[in-house]
């Protein structure tokens, strides 16, 4: 098969994973070295495609042959897609001759499961290890791993690795059992708790000055949103464990994508893409704004609000809390106004040492006036008790019902 | 009405600048016009006295501001540096919401993201390889917003250390040689033509990695912005990839679903089985 045959086949195999990021990686070049090669900071997205993701990494399979049968995935055994697979010397030079034009920030290497997990994980690391031993590649690698496969496997594989993840795909064995039979949540959390170790330790060496240390950084994980009955607030208590526990980097949330080989277990429909939006903005609440999950959902509302993003409607139940000050509200209480993100925050504590900040101070900041008004008070503005306590406050944040549809950006503000 | 030439660059604006704030000359008496221009600007000589104390983080940000196109950049920082220095505003630069400084960071943040996308939109072609090393040689045309390119170079150096390359702009031209970094003046036109061999794999690429079901072609547009898809060997997909997805979808959709075919003999499968009836006890 013509390589551009296989490389079609094998990036559209790869292309439900939603993960992408090459941020996070210890800092390196190529000066001192014999290949090419730079990593640290915040990572490239060299292009984006329609559909708004980044492509940073050259995200491929190394085959798309597997004997899995995961109901969601277009590679499980029961698809009769196309199948190929790479030599491990034709990923490595696609890798280099692509990072060598600028295109990538490096590779993301995954696999179907051929024969068993040791056999697929071997295959994986090779490539990893010819990239970085044969060609002194000091570009950014993010390896996929089999939770079955044996540890010393995947210590090998987080070696070569910046990042190495493994997808714990839904939230219940139950729904394991039925869209993903060969996959376990027991293993698959083993598996992240024996890397959250290894991780800790190379971190602890690294500290104790031993720069030389080459292991990844860190672990990922990624969630299918929509395939099964799971609530948000599953997703959210997870995902809190998941950061807590096992020191997760990122959990990725991939709505449920339609594929071209639908299985009869599980009926496709349209990716519920808003609710992976909400979902990401709940997580970041959770990481970078001091809310916990159980501010966020309720058992009785276990689901995010579809139209209203998180903070606004935690915001709009806990009126009470507003308006508040902008010159004395403490850090932790302005990051929860709707509206200002955690960097407008960061500006604001600085700005009300030296002055009295009015709403033209807010407008300057980029700060949207309108979604703000009713919670903040400045030196020349108090919303008046009735913009609170009117019901239509809640109406006068809905979106317009066309916007919907084109909710896109992943920040948060 | 004092007419001054702030020069090309940070450097030459900080000696006229300083011998300015030496004068007490204030900033609404200054005039930045290029030397030629409608008024004879004078070129300043470096002032001969001790440095001006000036905050670190003024220095950084007019750095960063010197390298954007807006003509009137060289008052505003002068005014700032005014403002600092002479007015006793010695905390205007964490003052973000003032005028001047909201204007300065809006330039900071233009140049800043234009060096990002130098960072990521550069791509480069294979021109040719040294047959006596092995070494190879890449050229690549990029046209930025802003002077960016000797800020955004380093980044190159350290990440292609170990292949000589070019990069070829309308503002200023930055090449490696192994050793040597040494920037060039700017160049009308794309003196690189040819497309890359890896031009074509790059294209299946992206057309494969896309999928129809997710379009969101707003969100793919603030990050990659219309005037950089000429140099993108990839863009000029986006329209068809577009185009056809609606259709895609359908036709995804309305696929009979597969029948779920038999558990093959495999020692590993029924292992795998095994352990999880395990686990669940
Ligand atoms: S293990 Fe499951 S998710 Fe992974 S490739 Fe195979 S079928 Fe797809």
């Amino acid at each position: 098969m013509e390589l551009d045959s296989k490389l079609a086949i094998l990036a559209d195999a790869a292309k439900y994973d939603a993960s992408c990021a090459s941020s996070g990686a210890m800092r390196g070049n190529s000066l001192d070295g014999k290949g090419v090669g730079s990593t640290g900071g915040a990572g490239i997205c060299h292009s984006y495609t329609p559909d708004g993701r980044c492509i940073s990494l050259l995200k491929v399979l190394l085959t798309n042959l597997c004997i899995y049968d995961c109901h969601y995935c277009i590679n499980r055994r029961s698809s009769n897609v196309r199948r190929a697979a790479f030599t491990a010397e034709e990923v490595v030079k696609l890798t280099l001759d692509f990072y060598k034009r600028n295109y990538i920030e490096g590779l993301f290497l995954s696999s179907g499961i051929i024969r068993n997990a040791d056999y697929t994980m071997e295959q994986v690391i090779a490539v990893a290890r010819t990239l970085r031993e044969i060609h002194d590649f000091r570009g950014y690698i993010h390896l996929k791993t089999i939770p079955e496969a044996s540890p010393e496997l995947i210590e090998t594989a987080a070696r070569y690795a910046d990042r190495i993840s493994i997808n714990l795909e839904l939230p219940t064995q139950k729904s394991l059992d039925v869209l993903a039979p060969e996959k376990s949540i027991v293993r698959t959390r083993h598996a992240m708790g024996r890397i959250r170790n290894k991780l800790d330790e190379a971190h602890e060496r690294r500290k104790g000055g031993d720069k030389k240390v080459r292991h990844a950084t860190g672990q990922s994980t990624q969630v299918i949103v929509g395939a099964d009955s799971s609530t948000d607030a599953d997703f959210l208590a997870q995902s809190d464990d998941l950061y807590g526990n096992y020191k997760m980097r990122r959990v990725y949330y991939s709505a449920f994508s339609p594929i071209p080989e639908p299985s009869s277990i599980l009926p496709i429909k349209a990716p519920p893409l808003i609710r992976e939006h909400r979902l990401y903005q709940a997580d970041w609440l959770m990481r970078f704004y001091g809310f916990k999950t159980t501010e966020i959902l309720s058992p009785e509302t276990p689901n995010l609000d579809l139209e209203l993003d998180p903070k606004l409607a935690w915001a709009l139940r806990n009126r009470q809390d507003f308006p508040v000050d902008i010159q004395t509200a403490s850090r932790e209480i302005l990051l929860r106004v709707p509206g200002l993100g955690v960097r407008n925050v960061e500006r604001i504590l600085n700005i009300r040492r030296f002055t009295r900040i009015r709403l033209a101070d807010l407008m300057r900041l980029r700060v949207s006036l309108p979604k703000v008004q009713p919670f903040l008070k400045t030196a020349d503005h108090n919303p008046s008790a009735y913009l609170l306590d009117a019901d239509s406050l809640r109406a006068r944040f809905l979106p317009k019902p066309q916007q919907l549809e084109l909710f896109a950006a992943d920040e948060m503000r | 009405m004092k007419c001054v030439d702030p020069g090309e660059n940070f450097a030459s604006w900080r000696d006229a600048a300083r011998c300015l704030l030496e004068e007490n000359v204030p900033p609404r008496e200054v005039l930045w016009e290029k030397a030629g221009g409608l008024f004879s600007a004078a070129r300043v000589e470096p002032p001969s006295s001790p440095r001006l104390k000036v905050p670190a983080a003024f220095v950084g940000l007019a750095e960063s501001v010197s390298c954007h196109r807006e003509p009137s950049r060289w008052a505003l920082l002068y005014q700032i540096l005014w403002r600092v220095v002479r007015g006793g505003e010695r905390h205007l630069l964490s003052i973000a919401s003032d005028p001047d400084m909201a204007k300065a960071r809006t330039l900071e943040k233009n140049v800043h993201r234009e060096i990002h996308k130098m960072h990521a939109f550069v791509r480069f072609k294979l021109i040719d390889t040294d047959a006596a090393n092995g070494r190879e040689r890449y050229a690549a045309w990029f046209e930025p917003e802003h002077f960016i390119v000797e800020a955004g170079a380093p980044f190159f150096k350290k990440r292609f250390a170990n292949m000589d390359w070019s990069i070829f702009t309308p503002k200023g031209c930055v090449h490696w040689n192994g050793t040597l970094l040494t920037l060039t003046p700017g160049i009308p036109s794309n003196p690189v033509e040819n497309p890359d061999a890896l031009e074509a794999a790059w294209r299946v690429y992206y057309r494969s990695i896309f999928n129809p079901a997710r379009l969101k072609v707003k969100m793919m547009q603030t990050e990659m912005p219309k005037r950089y898809w000429k140099n993108l060997p990839e863009a000029d997909l986006i329209e068809e990839l577009i185009g056809n997805s609606k259709h895609r979808v359908t036709n995804m959709l309305a696929e009979e679903p597969r029948p779920v075919k038999p558990r093959p003999k495999n020692a590993y499968l029924d292992k795998l089985r095994e352990l999880t009836a395990e686990e669940s006890l």
